[in-house]
């Protein structure tokens, strides 16, 4: 199909297409977001997005870059447009038959909305765990190797169980399922099954991971074996992640967006989010004031 | 009521006077539990008490034509009669007077009938269809004229409910109405000479309807009902599957999907009797199909399955988590991959089960068959689904209908044999239920 041919070689990296990132800048690009939204190297950019929900504007004009190895995480109020934001940036919004998507998104300069645009190809190029673990009903065997056949990734069964083996043993999770690979992944504890998630996620390959709230339904240490992991996969992978945990943000990124009530309010490095921000509405949020 | 709060503080309740009030509660709850209960139990043993009246008197009625009584008669093949040029020609075989081999054997028993009247009498004994299985013998190996061989005969249909009755303890008058003094006198004989014993029915399973009551049989309306539901198989599930998939998974929400939603769920509602209107005006008088066919059969419940296995499709669809269809997208499936990978296998119990029940119920219906023609009497088994043949509840519904006594078993047995395949595929139903289930 001639929607399948690379999208780098129909429009020039996006590296040296987006304006280097300067203070004066940054509020041409998005005059709602305090701080910088751009990003060297980036992968994913973001310009000028909305979204209505119906009558709904859930996302209003909001502008953001995700850089190659970051880990960006996104925060904010419940209800305020992180998921819809997230769902934007593999196309899972066309799912859901009432939402709108306008703006400019694109992943390494090719818009992803563009008609001639896979969305397949998208979203094996940009992967999605979401909050609640949703393991397919079928064997942890067969839930990895899932997306790496559907794409065609193994030409045969031992390269198939290369990536099986590659992908679970990077997701932390080979030592404890290895006897058992034929079991129900349904069968997993909670914890587990996020990392077979995580697993079969990056069994693809992909280029950008978007995660949900992938600890909400987790205990404690199982949340941290998930953010050593992401520390971990951040070396590899783009990784945009939300979390109604400030000390996981804080742990894990090194980027943080702001949201409230569907507008980027701040961006800039984690650190200086959580210890110096400059718009009122996020400190408020940070020390815990609102949200 | 308006209250400022001094007097919301003032009307807090103690401790005490909270246990007391929930206490006094407690017991009446307890109390309209009970009598739910009650009326629960009331109105499920109501239908087990009909259930088991019904069983009761279908079986009681019908497990007596599971029997046929056979007579021993000593039948010579006189080559003279059969073949009388003994050139073992198969059209004069069959052509010939088997009545008359078992007439004389009779007469050989029963010496004394001289007159023309008795000789009728006597001759009534045995079944009309003995005959046929004479001449099935011969048929089938000419070596045996000339020799005597000692064969089971089904006695005629009065003569067997006499019986019947007799070796049930019971007098017989009410079912000897018909049989004359000289008739049970002979009986008697033949059953002192141990020449009368009841025998498993083997042609109420083998053969297709007849006049004659002991040769009337329901495997023509039942391989008429099994290509019928093939047909309604083969066609209503994947047309349903698939129906029911567009709908659900592809359509976009527009006028025309709720309009089609609405006419599908009143199609369900229509009454069985129109389709067959329906099948009569576009399949036999616009397509030319033929009538009595079980093609047509199976097209007419199609049309009645349809919607039954749509709906049920699609609230089996409906029910498989959405959270297993992000997973499938998330990760890079089509559409159509997430549908057949993911959301079909957890579905497809669901779909079977309706198409099963779906099954069941055209499987029970007789109103659009007689619209079609498949109340016809037709006597040869149907050989597919183009041959003339009736349908099972239809049968039922002739015999129902026919003035011979020994027709009134047969219904009851008939019915039998149809509550057996419900029975069978109810079974299969929640088998694959439990079979393809799976927890998510
Ligand atoms: N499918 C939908 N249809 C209509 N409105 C929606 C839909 N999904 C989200 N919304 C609305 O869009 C807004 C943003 O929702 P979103 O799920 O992005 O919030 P969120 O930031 O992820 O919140 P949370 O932290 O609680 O997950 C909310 O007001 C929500 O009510
Ligand atoms: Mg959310």
């Amino acid at each position: 199909m001639l929607r399948m041919e690379k999208p780098q070689d129909v429009v020039a990296p996006p590296a040296d297409a987006v304006p280097a990132a300067t203070p004066v800048e940054a509020p041409r690009i998005a005059p709602d977001t305090v701080g910088d939204v751009t990003a060297r190297d980036a992968v994913i950019c973001v310009r000028g997005a909305n979204v209505h929900y119906g009558d709904k504007h859930a996302l209003i004009n909001v502008s953001l870059d995700v850089a190659r190895n970051e880990v960006i995480a996104l925060i904010g109020p419940s209800g305020c447009g992180k998921s819809t934001f997230l769902r934007c940036l593999n196309r899972m919004n066309d799912t859901i038959e009432s939402a709108r998507v306008t703006g400019d998104f694109r992943l390494d300069g090719q818009d992803m909305y563009a008609r001639d645009t896979d969305v397949v190809m998208l979203r094996a190029r940009v992967g999605m765990v979401f909050q609640k673990p949703n393991p397919f009903p079928k064997s942890i065997y067969e839930n990895v190797a899932y997306g790496a056949r559907i794409h065609g990734l193994a030409a045969n069964r031992a390269e198939l169980d290369d990536i099986v083996y590659g992908s679970l043993e990077r997701a932390g999770l080979i030592d404890e399922v290895k006897d058992r690979l034929d079991d129900p992944g349904t069968g997993l504890s909670g914890g587990q099954q996020q990392r077979l998630c995580i697993a079969r996620t990056i069994a693809v390959n992909p280029e950008v991971i978007l995660m949900d709230e992938p600890c909400s339904a987790l205990d404690p240490i199982a949340t941290a074996r998930i953010e050593d992991l992401i520390d971990e996969l951040s070396e590899k992978y783009a990784i945009a992640i939300v979390t109604h945990s400030m000390q996981q943000a804080a742990r894990v990124s090194s980027r943080t967006a702001y949201f409230h009530l569907g507008r980027i309010i701040e961006v800039g490095p984690t650190d200086k989010i959580f210890t110096n921000p400059s718009h009122k509405l996020t400190e408020d949020y940070v020390t815990g004031r609102f949200g | 009521m308006m209250a400022n709060d001094g007097d919301r503080n003032r009307h807090q309740l103690s401790p005490e006077e909270t246990r007391r009030r929930v206490n006094a509660g407690l017991r009446r709850r307890y109390r309209s539990e009970q009598l739910f209960r009650f009326y629960g139990i009331c109105s499920v043993s109501l239908g087990v008490v009909f259930l088991l009246v019904l069983f009761g008197t279908i079986i009681g009625n019908g497990y007596s034509a599971f029997q046929q009584s056979f007579v021993r008669l000593d039948i010579h093949f006189d080559a003279e009669l059969v073949d009388p040029d003994g050139a073992r020609d198969p059209e004069v075989l069959s052509a010939a007077d088997y009545s008359l081999l078992v007439k004389s054997a009779l007469r050989e028993i029963v010496p004394e009938a001289g007159s023309r009247a008795e000789r009728r009498e006597l001759n009534g004994l045995v079944s009309a269809g003995a005959v046929f299985e004479l001449r099935e013998t011969v048929m089938a190996d000419a070596r045996i004229l000339g020799q005597t061989r000692s064969m089971w005969l089904p006695l005629a249909s009065e003569m067997d409910l006499w019986i019947k009755a007799r070796s049930a303890g019971e007098s017989g008058e009410d079912v000897g109405g018909r049989i004359s003094a000289n008739q049970r006198a002979w009986l008697e004989r033949l059953q002192a000479d141990d020449r009368i014993e009841l025998q498993f029915n083997k042609a109420f399973f083998s053969n297709g309807d007849s006049r004659e009551p002991e040769l009337a049989g329901v495997w023509g309306a039942t391989k008429g009902s099994f290509f019928m539901l093939l047909v309604t198989l083969l066609l209503s599930f994947p047309l349903g599957v698939a129906a029911a998939i567009y709908l659900e998974e592809f359509a976009r929400r527009s006028w025309w999907v709720d309009v089609v939603e609405v006419n599908i769920n009143n199609l369900a509602a229509v009454p069985s009797i129109v389709f067959g209107l329906l099948g009569l005006a576009v399949f036999i008088n616009f397509f030319g199909l033929p009538r009595s066919a079980p093609l047509v059969g199976g097209l007419v419940l199609t049309l009645m399955t349809l919607p039954v296995v749509i709906i049920a499709s699609r609230a089996a669809i409906k029910a498989v988590p959405p959270s297993v269809r992000e997973a499938a997208l998330g990760i890079g499936a089509s559409q159509m991959q997430m549908v057949f990978h993911h959301v079909l296998p957890l579905a497809l119990p669901g779909m079977l089960t309706g198409a099963i029940i779906g099954m069941a119920r055209a499987l029970g219906e007789s109103a659009p068959l007689l619209m079609i023609g498949m109340v016809a009497f037709i006597v040869d088994v149907p050989s597919g689904p183009m041959s003339p043949s009736t349908a099972l509840p239809v049968q039922i519904y002739l015999w129902a209908d026919s003035p011979e006594r020994a027709f009134v078993e047969r219904t009851s047995a008939a019915i039998m044999v149809l509550l057996a395949f419900l029975l069978v595929m109810n079974a299969t139903a929640v088998w694959l239920r439990s079979r393809f289930e799976r927890r998510w």
